[in-house]
């Protein structure tokens, strides 16, 4: 590759990596890409009531686990005398209490906090092809008759477990189908009916208790779902209705055929689960899900630092940004001003001080300093004491500015503080120069420019979503880093040689 | 309307800013040669080891302590002239013109006390008008008496020739009249005129000031148009010499005629403006182009020029042929 090209490649490479970790962030990580935002997360809670009956108790309740697109955090357990142990497996999970007595009834507690997850997780294991259920007759033959009809109106697993719920949602079902449903009532029961009809076709089904995840509910029913497996992954189908999919907001609470909670030794009295909605920020989100998830890329972010070093980056961060602003006004617009990136130091005081009193404040110490100055000029000093003399007599006019404004009363002059003085001292400097050599109008208009390039860089630098990106997604900064590569080998004219030049453009002839 | 005036300087084959650095100096100037012509005393040194000749050096003054000792360091010389060896653009540039008991005269006739001079020297040494603002030396160097031919067309200073030498043909110039303007100062943005020059022969067509053109001198009320440059040839040969003297791509170099010497090379630059298009009223990409289109031909000063002469004394009659489409 020639050397002339590689700004291309560089440039690309730059964009897309800081546009891809930018995506990964918000896609995977589900940072949110706009500030502000705010998301949804729930408390679940599950309460045991027990009354004891005789000898040691035992209570047992499956806890949720690998819920596609939720994750869970702040788990506790509320159970004072009792001993809590937890059992583990990749989708299934168990807490068992135990107690060696217990003399009245209890109640016992679970309680997490549910979050949205970008991921769509597994959550069961491939399973075995089932055996085809062994039944008497009538129910035999109707179950032969309802896979055959089925499967000539189906093409693969999907469509046939749709037919089949649709033939059991039909108001006028035909014969074969009310023959097995007269057999059911309960949901569970109805959800077992098609396990059996799909099982005559050696469909893998698993059933899926879980809640929907909404407003606040007192006592929220457990939700049967039915999964299909089609051979390559697993499908959710809501038995009772026959929709297909994964409701957004229905969280897996387990799987299979047992029951929530098992209790030996006492009566389960109430057993009652409850879903309390809050709003959250969504950067606190997408930070305890990168937490949860050990991401190295999530945590590429400001907000990992300790505090005060944060406030520092935050602003550290924005340079390029206003930066890319000085390149774009100088090597397109053509603008000029005391040093290169002087205005962007002056920016970042306006900051402190706001756009318009930054100015000026900016105005009055550089004019007074610039009176100074053309009074040291008849001092004939050396450079560089007469440089320090300035310095010296910002810093002074600086603290004048401050204390006059503070015995008035205004706040206003108290942020000349954060005035960039060196930088100031240099600009009066240059400008006593220019002011000299090409007179005191170029010198004021080059001041102006300067002034103009700050406070454009400044409004740039102080856009909401600026401060957000920088501190969320510091690889901004890579695209930013590969624009001004690609800016820096833009060799057209800029505007204000559309001026100069023009002359020359007029004698041109149109093509 | 902007759309149509960025076609049209593009089909003008006008040089901007933005293309002379990314394509010119960056491409064909060497970082390393930079110092030969950003530093006038090395530059002088090294052209005058060549041959090539230059105003005589008087002085370098380096420390500050020498600036109280004007005697020892000038001489009896009654004129002189004080560079930055780094400076640019023509910052702190004094001219002496004249020597009394007690003082100087500069080239306005305005009194300059001998206190004036060392500060002027301490501030030059100091780095107020080197490029990055770096310690510099302070060089003195004989005046020039420019050549009296050139009267009629310039005020109060020394006229001098531009001339832009890409891979070491000519390929445009011009000549920088001071005005009152301009203080006697041959800088075009201190308000000195340019005024193109045709290659093929060193005659002058109108000249520019500031970005209009003009005519008429304002000061001496002389046709700037139809002057012949005296010693063309010997000019042109000097120019494409400081090629091989600073090896460098994309030179601007500076020649002053002298009313006894001859013409002289007064200064290169590595980074030369853009202006000069302006007073030739043409763009210089079609001409860089055609020098680009030869290759790496390995050509003598002389024949360079005889090329540079051929092709772009044409050039002016019919500027857009060699323009790129």
């Amino acid at each position: 590759m020639t050397r002339s090209r590689q700004w291309v490649v560089l440039s690309f490479l730059l964009l897309l990596l800081g546009g891809l970790l930018f995506a990964y962030k918000v896609v995977v990580l589900g940072f949110p890409p706009l500030p502000h935002s705010t998301g949804e997360q729930w408390i679940i809670q599950a309460r045991l009531e027990i009354h004891p009956l005789e000898g040691p108790v035992r209570a047992s309740l499956i806890l949720p686990s690998r819920a596609p697109g939720f994750m869970l955090t702040d788990e506790n357990f509320i159970s004072r005398g009792f001993g809590l142990t937890l059992e583990e497996d990749l989708f299934r999970r168990q807490a068992d209490w135990a107690i060696r007595r217990l003399r009245e009834s209890k109640i016992l507690y679970y309680r997490a906090t549910v979050i949205r997850d970008t991921l769509d997780r597994r959550f069961a294991d491939t399973p075995e092809f089932p055996a085809a259920p062994v039944l008497e007759e009538p129910w035999a033959a109707a179950l032969k008759d309802i896979v055959e009809g089925v499967r000539a109106e189906s093409a693969d697993i999907e469509s046939f477990t749709a037919e089949v719920l649709d033939r059991l949602n039909d108001p006028a079902p035909s014969e074969n189908i009310r023959l097995f449903l007269s057999e059911t009532d309960s949901p569970l029961e109805r959800a077992e009916l098609v396990q059996t009809l799909l099982a005559g076709a050696h469909i893998p089904t698993l059933l899926i208790h879980g809640i929907l995840l909404g407003r606040d509910v007192q006592n929220a029913a457990l939700k049967i779902m039915l999964a299909v497996h089609n051979g390559d992954k697993w499908l959710l189908f809501d038995p009772q209705t026959g929709r297909p999919g994964k409701p957004d907001n229905f969280l897996i609470w387990y799987r299979g055929e047992e029951e929530l909670a098992t209790i030996s030794g006492a009566r389960l009295e109430d057993l009652q689960i409850s879903v309390k909605q809050r709003m959250g920020s969504a950067l606190d989100m997408a930070a305890l899900r990168t937490q949860l998830k050990d991401s190295l890329i999530g945590r590429i972010s400001v907000l990992e630092l300790p505090v005060q070093t944060q406030s520092v980056y935050e602003v550290l961060l924005l340079v390029p940004f206003g930066i890319l602003v000085i390149v774009i006004l100088r090597n397109f617009v053509g603008f000029t001003s005391f040093g290169t990136f002087a205005p962007v130091l002056i920016a970042l005081a306006f900051r402190e001080t706001e756009l318009v009193k930054g100015i000026l404040l900016f105005i009055m110490i550089v004019s007074m300093g610039l009176l100074f100055r053309f009074y040291l000029e008849r001092l004939r000093l050396l450079l560089v004491p007469r440089l320090a003399a300035v310095v010296t007599i910002v810093v002074l006019l600086m603290t004048a500015i401050s204390i006059v404004s503070d015995q008035i009363g205004t706040e206003t002059g108290l942020s000349v503080s954060l005035f960039p003085m060196v930088i100031i001292s240099m600009v009066i400097e240059r400008m006593s120069v220019v002011w000299e050599e090409r007179g005191g109008a170029k010198a004021i208009r080059e001041g102006l420019g300067t002034l103009a390039i700050a406070a454009l860089a400044y409004l740039f630098m102080s856009l909401d979503i600026l401060a957000y990106w920088v501190t969320v997604f510091p690889e901004v900064n890579l695209v930013v880093l590969g624009l001004i590569i690609a800016l820096g080998r833009y060799t057209g004219f800029r505007l204000n040689e559309l001026s100069r030049f023009r002359q020359l453009a007029a004698g041109a002839p149109k093509s | 309307m902007m759309l149509g005036t960025f076609g049209g300087l593009r089909r003008a084959g006008v040089l901007g800013l933005n293309c002379r650095n990314g394509d010119y100096t960056l491409k064909y100037n060497q970082r390393r040669f930079y110092p030969l012509v950003d530093d006038k005393v090395l530059c002088k040194q090294r052209l005058k080891e060549r041959g090539l000749p230059v105003p005589d050096l008087i002085a370098v003054v380096e420390f500050n302590r020498q600036t109280s000792h004007l005697e020892e360091l000038v001489g009896d010389q009654r004129e002189f002239v004080i560079k930055p060896a780094n400076g640019s653009g023509g910052n702190g540039i004094l001219v002496i013109t004249d020597r009394k008991a007690d003082y100087f005269l500069d080239s306005d006739s305005k009194l300059v006390l001998k206190e004036d001079l060392a500060h002027h020297l301490t501030n030059v040494i100091g780095g107020l008008y080197s490029l990055g603002g770096q310690p510099d030396v302070a060089m003195i160097e004989s005046l020039v008496h420019f050549d009296p031919q050139f009267g009629q067309l310039t005020y109060h200073g020394v006229p001098d020739i531009r001339v832009i030498v890409f891979k070491g043909y000519p390929v445009m110039s011009m000549t920088r009249l001071p005005t009152r303007m301009s203080h006697g100062k041959a800088n075009l943005h201190q308000g000195a005129i340019g005024a193109g020059i045709e290659l093929a022969n060193g005659v002058t067509f109108g000249g520019v000031s500031g970005n209009s053109l003009v005519e008429i001198h304002p000061d001496t009320g002389h046709r700037i148009a139809g002057f012949t440059i005296p010693n063309w040839d010997r000019i042109m040969s000097m120019a494409a010499q400081c090629y091989e003297a600073v090896e460098l791509g994309y030179l601007g170099v500076d020649i002053v005629l002298d009313r006894d010497l001859g013409p002289l090379i007064l200064e290169l630059n590595a980074r030369p403006g853009l202006n000069i298009q302006l007073a030739n009223r043409s763009g210089l990409r079609s001409r860089l182009d055609a020098v680009e289109a030869l290759g790496s031909r390995h050509e003598l000063p002389e024949q360079r020029v005889q090329w540079s002469r051929r092709t772009f004394g044409d050039l002016r009659a019919a500027p857009m042929a060699a323009a790129p489409a």
